[in-house]
């Protein structure tokens, strides 16, 4: 493909144009080098695609999600306020995100602190450009037959009755989807949620990832697949503590349709 | 005539005890907080009529429904009997449903019957699996001497209850067939039928069984019926409207507490001028009384069936939270705070709150925010809005949040991101393109 632009909002209104979709890349995805990764795949199908998008680059801030779910809301609403005013400021009307815990906020938190948005995660962006025709699975990597499991994220999933976009996005390549006995609404969460995050763990007899990666392990899947950039830290951390790294990845959603596709 | 003047004592005096407890119960859960949950009516009737009518949430564990379908189908329809039961004690009747309603009156009497019997059957069955299976999911730290044995009240009960009744209509089914007194050919017993062999074959006896089941029945029932608000077995009621009050949300959608709005706004604008500002109130829950009438519903709806806490991730890899202890220790709470203030009047203030002397910290930032607990609630009840309401008040109130959790607020706060990162190196990533 062509050389990878990743152009700014700020770029954007400079030149007088508005994008048709603002990607929310999220802090994991700015600044955490393992899905670091995934933000540059998700813009490479973006650009694929010819989706009009742009970033905030620098202007961009954590949404408060961490403060909201540890009871730190004033901290959340100081978060939520400035990020609305940037918003606003640039017109948006559509964003995707590259993180489930962005994706819940922006939609579900900050339509009550007058950022009115239609919010999508970048799953569903996906499968939306898989029913359009856009993408399909060629020209990269195959991943005919092969054994896949797929991790729902909570905020993705439960929070938000996001199941389907996701798998749809694996059914496309052909692969063996094979599926944990905790998934969809059953599904067990990765340890992250809830600013775990960044905590250390409370007392137990076991870490949540490594109780979650065992499952996955269970399905004898060669690639646990996430759509989330805190299930991707927990599911690797869980891998490797299995010392199962040569045998098993763990991919994000992105990454796997942007191997696809040759991206 | 005695009979029916001491029934209708023992009727009156069940059904003002009841409405007694049910108004306590009902002052309790309005000592929470208001919230408004008189939105989409269409929505409410819906959801209650599928979650708590048509128990859509049950069958998630299919063995667990189907048995809890046959207690609920037989508790529903056997009602009917004892509308009959009521009538023929007041009015010194027997079986009056019998004259108008002809044939179908045995149809009616033999399906209680097979009803009753699945009862039975499906209690003793629950009895195995809490006291000799041991299921993981009935135990637990929250489940002390108490809320077992209250489970298992409930179940004898019903089996008690039932073999009255199954006992009270074989006997009844005899003298029928002995052609003795009032007792006029009425019903079929399909159940029944199979006690005869035990049963004494002299009338008298046999009237006093009859009578002596129709009277431990009845009075079981009442009984019973003022058990309930000292029991769990409160969600037979409890259910109907906690689903109705359901929270139509997302579950991802947390509320935005409009008190820190009017603050966050008056620091981003210093010309905004707030609008009248009810009592300074608490920033979260320290106490039951911080949490909502919704919060508190909950609590007094919760049947300790542990679904909740058996898929908590926590709970599941040894942490000491369990949503289900959340519920329980909530409806304890208010319940003492409701004990108190009979006792001590409406002002009375003891020393006590839901945080630390009932629920520890450890437990709350234990939680995972996966909403798992809420997925798996038959009756839709919402542990997380608990625990979240705690932390907020832990870390709004008391800056008292864990050492890690406070340098992540001071991340997000001066690096607008969790980690030490400069803001300025935000955009980093799209330079390794």
């Amino acid at each position: 493909m062509s050389e990878l632009h990743i152009p700014t909002m700020a770029e954007m209104a400079a030149a007088g144009n508005e994008p048709d979709i603002l990607f929310w890349v999220g802090c994991a995805g700015s600044f955490d080098e393992r899905a670091q990764k995934i933000t540059r795949d998700i813009c490479k199908i973006l650009q694929h695609t010819g989706i009009s998008y742009a970033v905030l680059g620098t202007e961009e801030s954590c949404t408060g999600d961490p403060a909201k779910r540890a009871g730190n809301e004033f901290l959340f609403q100081m978060q939520a306020m400035t990020n609305i005013q940037v918003l606003n400021g640039y017109n948006i009307k559509k964003i995707v995100t590259g993180c489930p815990h962005c994706f819940n906020t922006i939609k579900n938190e900050y339509a009550g602190l007058g950022g009115n948005y239609e919010v999508i995660h970048h799953t569903q962006l996906i499968q939306q450009l898989i029913d359009e025709g856009k993408l399909k699975a060629e020209g990269g990597e195959s991943f005919k037959g092969k054994k896949i499991t797929y991790h729902d994220p909570c905020y993705l999933g439960r929070a938000n009755g996001v199941y389907e976009a996701p798998r749809k996005a694996l059914e496309i390549l052909d692969t063996e989807l094979v599926e944990m006995k905790r998934c969809k609404t059953n599904g067990l969460c990765c340890g992250a949620g809830g600013a775990q995050m960044f905590k250390e763990p409370e007392k137990g007899n076991k870490d949540i990832n490594v109780e979650r990666v065992e499952e996955a392990i269970g399905t004898d899947a060669k690639v646990i697949a996430a759509g989330c950039p805190f299930c991707m830290t927990m599911l690797r951390d869980g891998v490797k503590h299995f010392e199962k790294e040569q045998e098993i990845q763990v991919l994000d959603i992105a990454e796997i349709t942007a191997r696809a596709n040759g991206l | 005539m005695i009979a029916q003047i001491l029934f209708l004592i023992v009727l009156a005096a069940a059904i003002y005890l009841f409405s007694k407890n049910v108004k306590t119960i009902r002052r309790n859960i309005l000592l929470g907080k208001d919230t408004d949950r008189s939105d989409n009516p269409t929505l409410r009737w819906k959801t209650m009529a599928k979650v708590a009518l048509g128990q859509s949430k049950m069958v998630k564990r299919p063995f667990a429904a189907l048995l809890h379908l046959f207690v609920y189908i037989g508790f529903v329809i056997i009602n009917i009997e004892v509308l009959e039961i009521l009538i023929d004690g007041l009015f010194g009747t027997h079986r009056v449903f019998s004259g108008f309603l002809g044939g179908l009156y045995g149809l009616l009497i033999g399906s209680f019957e097979v009803l009753a019997i699945s009862v039975l059957l499906s209690c003793v069955v629950f009895l195995c699996r809490r006291n000799i299976a041991h299921l993981k999911r009935f135990t637990g730290i929250e489940m002390t001497s108490w809320p077992k044995s209250d489970a298992n009240y409930i179940l004898i009960t019903e089996i008690l209850l039932m073999t009255a009744f199954l006992t009270m209509n074989a006997a009844d089914h005899k003298l029928q067939l002995l052609n003795f007194g009032h007792y006029i050919q009425a019903g079929s017993f399909p159940v029944s039928n199979f006690l005869n062999p035990l049963l004494p074959d002299s009338a008298n006896a046999l009237e006093m069984i009859e009578r002596g089941c129709w009277w431990f029945h009845i009075i079981g029932i009442l009984a019973f019926l003022n058990y309930l608000p000292y029991s769990k077995h409160f969600h037979i009621l409890l259910a109907f409207p906690n689903t109705y009050y359901s929270n139509l949300n997302p579950k991802g959608k947390f509320t935005n507490m409009a008190s820190v709005t009017t603050e966050v706004k008056a620091m981003l604008d210093p010309s905004f001028v707030p609008e009248t500002t009810g009592e300074p109130g608490r920033f979260g829950a320290k106490d039951v009384t911080d949490l909502t009438w919704k919060n508190l519903m909950e609590a007094y709806t919760c049947t300790e069936c542990g679904r909740c806490t058996s898929v908590c991730p926590a709970n599941i890899t040894g942490k000491l939270l369990s949503p289900r202890k959340i519920m329980m220790d909530t409806r304890d709470r208010i319940t003492e705070m409701g004990n108190n203030i009979d006792k001590n009047g409406a002002d009375f203030k003891d020393d006590k709150s839901l945080l630390d002397h009932y629920i520890s910290r450890e437990e709350l930032w234990a939680c995972t925010s996966c909403n798992a607990c809420t997925e798996a609630c038959p009756v839709n009840i919402n542990p997380l809005e608990i625990i979240t309401e705690m932390r907020r008040y832990i870390v709004m109130e008391e800056s008292q949040a864990p050492a890690s959790l406070n340098n992540m607020f001071g991340n997000v706060e001066n690096n607008g991101a969790p980690w030490k990162y400069s803001p300025a190196d935000r955009f980093n990533w799209a330079n390794e393109v």
